[in-house]
């Protein structure tokens, strides 16, 4: 939609900057990216740190609008491609990967041991037994609450999902929000959904599900609808016209209790006027407790674009991007968690408590629904997600059609 | 000697042939960039839409599989009746602009302010209109969820309600269509012959009747420009749908542009085949009206010589 090269004055200066630094003969890395405030500052401070380990290479950041970068990388991966852009891991980099448009980077990633440091990401990073990027960061999800709310209607933080329904009829009294989402742009449905699905019938069924390879008619699927039935009453109305950040302040205000979230949202959260003391994170209750306890975790990452120019210093960036003390750094500014493991995470509780959650999970870490599920089905299933939660009586109908698109899509 | 004759000659031949070469050396430049930036992704087009491509790897023959489904996609259905209404519900431009351009048709104080003021809606940019339109429109702190709030005690959020969504979308590209008709209009009054409605006076003609035998048969044009530009507006209709819904909730308020660009070419559209077969359907639609506009054209041309 809108190709807004924000940050095009900024790069320039990066540029103008590094290169008084060093007068000697400078090779430069074209770096495309699409970071938000927060996550530009601490990759500036990323790259500087990386230019004064490698006098001779000048890093040229050119940051793109968040959106508008996810259709703007397909025009300049085929006609101007960088030496390095950002993308995600799982699914959702394979159009790129069969394509040939990135660059297999598996000599990165075994020259530099790097199967043993970032081990936890290498499933998401692998298609076709090979690696394909870098990854940098990534965040857990869970339920952020208003510790306020809970205490004016009286309510326990719950552990169980019956904990959780029986607390939606309290808001609900106190005419609470018991679970705010803004679904505009669908995304922040698919969090609940996998969730639902996550706790109600584990990982392995989320994965085989993304896969194609379980029927969206499937009883387990009908089953994770029927947990969501139960607090769809709940959950703010008009959602779909909402964007996710107004859902926040909702749920700053105290006009809504929970929202199924990413760590991201923190900032917002406290930009807003929440503190420590008033924002609380749970991990998603539990609904059946013979599934292993499952997160989701979405990773970002670095690739090599296929046309890069300058592969050789593409490859020294995304080992230096590895390294476990540039991730601790990177991630400290970003607040969130680095994926090397000889990292180390930050003081704050956020961050500390999805690292305690993601690092004791016994059942494993999806990506999101829109990185495990191709494209296609990821944009399909997210618009039944939101129909559902306006209209659930159509929920038959609503399966009937993601079963008919997943009967095409994997075929 | 030989060379002079044959400069001549050449000049003779660019004398004889000036007048008729003259115009088409005036038009190539035009004709090369349209043959380029239009015809050719038309015919384009119609090549992609029988593939199966992703638009970034190898494109895979289809035949009118895309086509066939279609025909079988509800998405696609709620599209096209979203663009009929708003081909009817955009005509409503045409009869507003016509009124608000005679009420404004009077010499009053300051009337050229209000003229502005009525055609400011369609100078700002639509983008603007829609940022606009979905404040006014938004849960929880928009002025017209506020309104009907206040009155029933529920507020209304138009852009979230599957069944008001594409009239709220509509009633924001109203807005300066309307302004756009008026400004039509407003011209035309200009040309409308003073004798003729002192004639008409003199018969006893005043009000419905007046408008209608002696106003409007001399605004035609103005009216054939007006209703040209209103249906080619409503069926390309997309930056409003994009801004204040990106088509949703669920796809209730996707119209063909959209729907085609969604396809093809947003976040997780990797279908340029299908995307393609879907503005070959919007083509032959325009078509229909273009063709129909065209001729019009022609044989007004012809009556006149």
């Amino acid at each position: 939609m809108l190709h807004l090269k924000k940050s095009a004055p900024l790069a320039l200066g990066i540029a103008l900057l590094a290169g008084t630094s060093a007068m000697a003969q400078q090779r430069t890395l074209n770096y495309y990216a699409d970071f938000d405030p927060i996550p530009l500052a601490a990759f500036e401070a990323l790259i500087a740190d990386f230019e004064a380990a490698n006098p001779d290479i000048d890093v040229v950041l050119q940051n793109f609008d968040h959106e508008g970068y996810k259709t703007a990388i397909r025009n300049f991966l085929t006609t101007d491609a960088p030496d390095l852009a950002n993308w995600y891991a799982g699914n959702r980099m394979a159009p790129f990967v069969n394509s040939g448009q990135f660059m297999d980077v598996s000599d990165v990633w075994a020259d530099n041991g790097l199967d043993e440091s970032l081990g936890s990401a290498i499933a998401s990073m692998t298609i076709d037994g090979k690696q394909w990027g870098v990854p940098y960061t990534y965040y857990q999800w869970g339920i952020y609450f208003n510790k306020t709310a809970y205490e004016q209607v009286g309510a326990e933080v719950p552990t169980t999902y019956d904990e959780f329904v029986a607390n939606c009829e309290l808001f609900a009294a106190a005419d609470i929000d018991c679970l705010t989402t803004g679904t505009s742009a669908l995304w922040p449905g698919a969090g609940i959904f996998d969730y639902l699905n996550l706790r109600t019938n584990g990982y392995e069924y989320h994965m085989a599900l993304t896969s194609g390879d379980v029927a969206w008619t499937d009883d387990g699927v009908r089953e994770t609808f029927a947990q969501w039935a139960r607090i769809q009453p709940y959950i703010t109305e008009n959602h779909a016209a909402i964007d996710w950040q107004d859902a926040a302040t909702l749920l700053v205000q105290g006009r809504a209790a929970n929202y199924v979230m990413g760590i991201f949202a923190v900032g917002v959260f406290k930009d807003g006027g929440m503190t420590d003391e008033t924002l609380g994170f749970m991990p998603f209750p539990t609904i059946n407790p013979d599934v292993a306890r499952a997160e989701e975790a979405p990773t970002d990452t670095i690739h090599i674009p296929a046309g890069a120019t300058n592969v050789e210093d593409a490859k020294t960036f995304l080992a230096f991007v590895a390294q476990a003390d540039v991730q601790t750094k990177l991630n400290e500014a970003l607040g969130q968690l680095p994926i090397n493991s000889g990292s180390t995470v930050g003081s704050d509780p956020f961050i500390t408590a999805g690292f305690e959650l993601l690092s004791t999970t016994p059942g494993g870490i999806a990506q999101f629904f829109d990185r495990d599920a191709p494209a296609e089905m990821a944009k399909l299933g997210m618009e039944g997600f939101q129909e559902f939660m306006v209209i659930p009586d159509n929920l038959d109908d609503i399966l009937g059609r993601l079963e008919q698109a997943r009967e095409r899509i994997y075929q | 000697m030989s060379v002079t004759s044959s400069e001549t000659r050449q000049r003779s031949w660019w004398r004889s042939n000036q007048q008729r070469l003259t115009p088409w050396l005036f038009l190539t430049p035009g004709m090369i960039m349209f043959a380029l930036y239009v015809v050719w992704p038309i015919f384009e087009s119609f090549r992609i839409s029988f593939y199966d491509w992703d638009g970034l790897g190898e494109a895979q023959w289809l035949g009118w599989a895309n086509y066939q489904e279609l025909f079988n996609d509800r998405a696609f259905k709620t599209s096209l009746k979203n663009n009929v209404i708003w081909l009817v519900l955009y005509m409503l431009a045409v009869p507003m602009g016509l009124g608000i351009a005679i009420f404004l048709n009077q010499t009053v104080r300051g009337i050229r302010i209000y003229k502005s003021l009525f055609f400011f809606p369609f100078v700002i940019s639509q983008v603007v209109v829609g940022l606009m339109f979905s404040w006014f429109y938004a849960p929880n702190f928009g002025l017209l969820y506020k309104l009907t709030e206040f009155l029933t005690g529920k507020g209304i959020a138009v852009l979230a309600d599957p069944d008001l969504v594409t009239y709220g979308i509509i009633a924001a590209g109203l807005w300066p269509q309307i302004a756009y008709c008026m400004i039509l209009y407003l011209t035309g009054l200009n040309n409308v012959a003073p004798d003729q409605i002192e004639a008409a006076r003199l018969d006893g003609a005043k009000g419905f009747k007046m408008l209608w035998y002696v106003i409007l048969p001399q605004l035609r044009p103005a009216t054939f420009i007006a209703v040209v530009v209103t249906v080619i507006g409503a069926l390309r209709s997309f930056d409003l749908v994009s801004i204040m819904t990106n088509g949703g909730p669920f796809g209730s308020s996707r119209v063909l542009s959209y729907y085609m660009y969604e396809q093809a070419l947003s976040e997780y559209g990797y279908r340029m085949g299908y995307g393609a077969a879907i503005a070959v359907i919007l083509f032959l639609i325009m078509m229909v009206f273009i063709s129909g506009f065209i001729w019009k054209m022609v044989r007004d041309e012809r009556g006149v010589n």
